[in-house]
């Protein structure tokens, strides 16, 4: 069984499943484990777009 | 007047803490099932939510027919990878058993799928340190 997942998606997916890991290994209470794991998830996610953004500017 | 300095004691916060046993089960069922170290020192949610994203992450990686690597002693990469799969424990071990992970190099999204599982064992690192951190009693 094969999967093709879009650049964005798999981009998507790394994030949300390495920021729940990220979240719960680098806090101590439940409340700063969200904060961090949405902190991270908006980073990786965000470092992404704009990475490609910035990579779309160079090509121009 | 020969014993007259003080004798300096170590704070409690440093003291040598007593090894358990559990210090040692819990990082070692949590390499082999990740997520499991957490799960037997009551820690539920957290073992099942880290069992989730690293097994998916893993399984993903293989649906994308991404490739694993073996203890080759090759190339410098091709170890590094290999000590990032073996990460995965029990995932690595069964997906070796089962001639898996073999990989395809005609599209792009094969070599995401290798990377996921190398992430994914790496996670799986820090999920067994964290496990092993609760074990002593360094976290909540």
């Amino acid at each position: 069984m094969t999967i093709q997942l879009t650049h964005f998606s798999a981009a998507f997916v790394f994030a949300l499943f390495a920021s729940v890991v990220f979240g719960i290994t680098h806090r101590d209470t439940t409340r700063e484990m969200v904060r961090y794991g949405l902190y991270c998830f908006a980073m990786f996610l965000g470092g992404a777009l704009v990475a490609g953004w910035a990579m779309w500017l160079v090509r121009r | 007047m020969a014993n007259s300095t003080p004798v300096k004691t170590k704070p409690a916060a440093v003291a040598a803490q007593p090894a358990s046993m559990m210090a040692v089960i819990a990082p070692a069922v949590g390499w082999l099932i990740p997520g499991a170290g957490h799960i037997i020192q009551k820690r539920w949610i957290r073992g099942a939510l880290l069992l989730l994203s690293i097994g998916s992450l893993f399984v993903l990686g293989l649906m994308m027919q991404g490739h694993i690597y073996k203890a080759n002693g090759g190339d410098i990469l091709d170890i590094l990878g290999f000590i990032g799969d073996l990460g995965a424990g029990g995932m690595y071990i069964l997906t070796l058993a089962l001639n898996g992970g073999q990989g395809a190099i005609a599209f792009a999204i094969a070599d995401y799928g290798t990377k996921f599982m190398i992430v994914a064992g790496l996670l799986n690192f820090i999920a067994v340190a964290d496990a092993y951190h609760i074990a002593i009693g360094k976290k909540p």
